[in-house]
């Protein structure tokens, strides 16, 4: 592993009486893929929202390479979230624009590139995740996958530090969620970026992972490597795998 | 920027309902502040602000053209059957010109934008709130409130005194056929008949606060946009609650603009 580039200190977060998140401490190092599991409504997509201030901590602070957040101007905040890529669970393709602008859109925003650059920029990213005959659709003609990717896409082509995966394979079929997971593996190690994946999903962890972390009632409750955590002897921990593989199959067949 | 939130319930106390009225106030006040002190701040969002002008301004050309015409028409012919048995049909161009442009014009014109263009407004921006697109823009290092809001609220407001004037070109062709099929009137008479009586201020105040009226359009949309919650039903309750402040507030300043026209 590589030098801190995210590191999240005593972060608490309450809505209203709900206490969310408690005191949570964790560091991101560069290059590595880091895994959040936990149950339904533990704070793992707030604790990303806190990452990209979408969302403010009641307390503790959040540093990238060593600035703290809470410190810094609007301005810096901006020129932060440009290294900060952040795949949502939804993609949140701009439904008004085409697959092009949706790609073009925080090209002409953050970089100073022409339409020619932009459109070689676009082509290749659109490559890059096997989309390039959706250039000229738009968000309301793909399908569930064509979505995840092309938001994926839209994530990647800033090339970006760190990438945020908010549940990148809920709602797609096992076939395609495998494939996500892959994809996200196969540009992390061609781009050379950072991830921190929130999901549920055991097989998108298992193919993605190179650290987990475990939330519980929104702490840490467990960390460590997926294998080391998946064969945990820890009730909870092996009441959720199996749980999460008896549904997974479940669904298979269905 | 802290907006205060309205509960939304179906069984809400006439206190509640008056505390969420004096809270939609405050926070629409709050938002317009913030709208100015974006808007004079540079990235200046030019191109989409040509593209939302094009869009209100074009797409509501059939609409308010349509009911320009027919304003014009019944305006005149209403005017024709009260003026007729007295022989006072030659006032009617004149009479007909001067509520067109002072009031009719200006307000129906509004009316229809609002129902047209802060209904949009509050749907397209509240759909995507809930969807997440809003977060997406802001995490890409775009300030949303001026992409989304600045620009809209720019367009409406210099876009609706322009169909407002193209609403009174086409209502007075309105009231011109009515009464050349009534009274066989000529164009030549019509137009000297209305231009002899009116004079600038007749113009200026049908206008002026034409301005006002599309800020208003696009304020109110935008802030229900903007503060939506709760999935579908939200974006529904704020695309009918846009309409309905906004047609509310339109008639509300045109009330208090006409009082201060006639003061001065």
């Amino acid at each position: 592993m590589d030098s801190i580039l995210l590191n999240i200190e005593n972060v608490s977060k309450n809505f209203d009486e709900n206490q969310v998140l408690k005191n949570v401490s964790v560091n991101v190092y560069e290059g590595e893929n880091l895994v959040v599991f936990g149950r339904s409504g533990t704070g793992k997509s707030v604790l990303l929202k806190l990452i990209v201030k979408l969302l403010e901590p009641n307390s503790g602070n959040i540093f990238y390479r060593n600035k703290n957040l809470n410190s810094l101007s609007a301005k810096e905040i901006a020129q932060i979230r440009k290294q900060i890529g952040f795949l949502f669970q939804s993609g949140a393709l701009y439904d008004s624009m085409s697959v092009r602008e949706n790609l073009s859109f925080p090209l002409k925003k953050i970089f100073n590139l022409s339409e020619k650059e932009i459109i070689e920029k676009i082509n290749k990213t659109l490559e890059l995740v096997g989309l390039v005959s959706a250039i000229d659709k738009m968000p309301a003609e793909l399908s569930g996958g064509m979505r995840k990717r092309i938001a994926l896409a839209r994530t990647i082509i800033t090339e970006p530090e760190i990438i945020l995966y908010d549940e990148p394979t809920t709602g797609l079929d096992p076939i395609t969620s495998k494939e996500i997971s892959e994809l996200i593996l196969s540009l992390q190690h061609q781009l050379k970026m950072t991830s921190v994946v929130v999901t549920h999903d055991l097989i998108c962890a298992e193919i993605i992972a190179d650290r987990v972390i475990f939330l519980k009632d929104g702490e840490i409750y467990k960390e460590g490597l997926f294998d080391e955590i998946k064969q945990s002897n820890d009730l909870f921990i092996r009441n959720f795998f199996s749980a999460k593989i008896l549904k997974d199959v479940g669904e298979s067949d269905v | 920027m802290n907006l205060p939130k309205i509960k939304y319930s179906l069984n809400l106390s006439l206190t509640e309902k008056l505390l969420n009225f004096f809270l939609l106030l405050s926070g629409l006040a709050i938002f317009t502040i913030h709208f100015f002190k974006e808007m004079l701040v540079p990235p200046y969002e030019i191109e989409e602000t040509k593209k939302q002008m094009y869009d209100f301004g074009l797409k509501s050309l059939p609409i308010v053209g349509t009911m320009g015409i027919i304003i014009g028409f019944v305006l005149a012919l209403q005017s024709y059957f009260i003026l007729e048995p007295f022989g006072a049909t030659d006032f009617i161009p004149a009479s007909v010109g001067i509520s067109i442009l002072r009031e009719f014009a200006p307000i129906l014109t509004a009316l229809l934008f609002a129902g047209r263009v802060s209904s949009g407004i509050g749907a397209e921006i509240g759909s995507m709130k809930v969807t997440e697109q809003i977060d997406a823009m802001e995490v890409s290092g775009t300030n949303p409130f001026k992409f989304l809001v600045v620009t809209r609220v720019i367009a409406t407001t210099f876009i609706l005194p322009l169909l407002t004037i193209y609403v009174i070109f086409i209502s007075l062709l309105g009231s011109f056929l009515a009464l050349l099929i009534e009274e066989q009137m000529s164009l030549v008479y019509f137009f000297n008949s209305v231009t002899s009586y009116l004079d600038l201020s007749d113009i200026s105040a049908g206008l002026i606060k034409t301005f006002f009226f599309g800020f208003i359009v696009g304020i109110v949309g935008a802030f229900q946009g903007y503060t939506t919650e709760g999935g579908t039903v939200g974006v529904g309750r704020s695309t009918t609650t846009s309409v309905v402040i906004s047609s509310l507030f339109i008639l509300f300043v045109d009330m208090i603009l006409v009082k201060v026209s006639m003061m001065l």
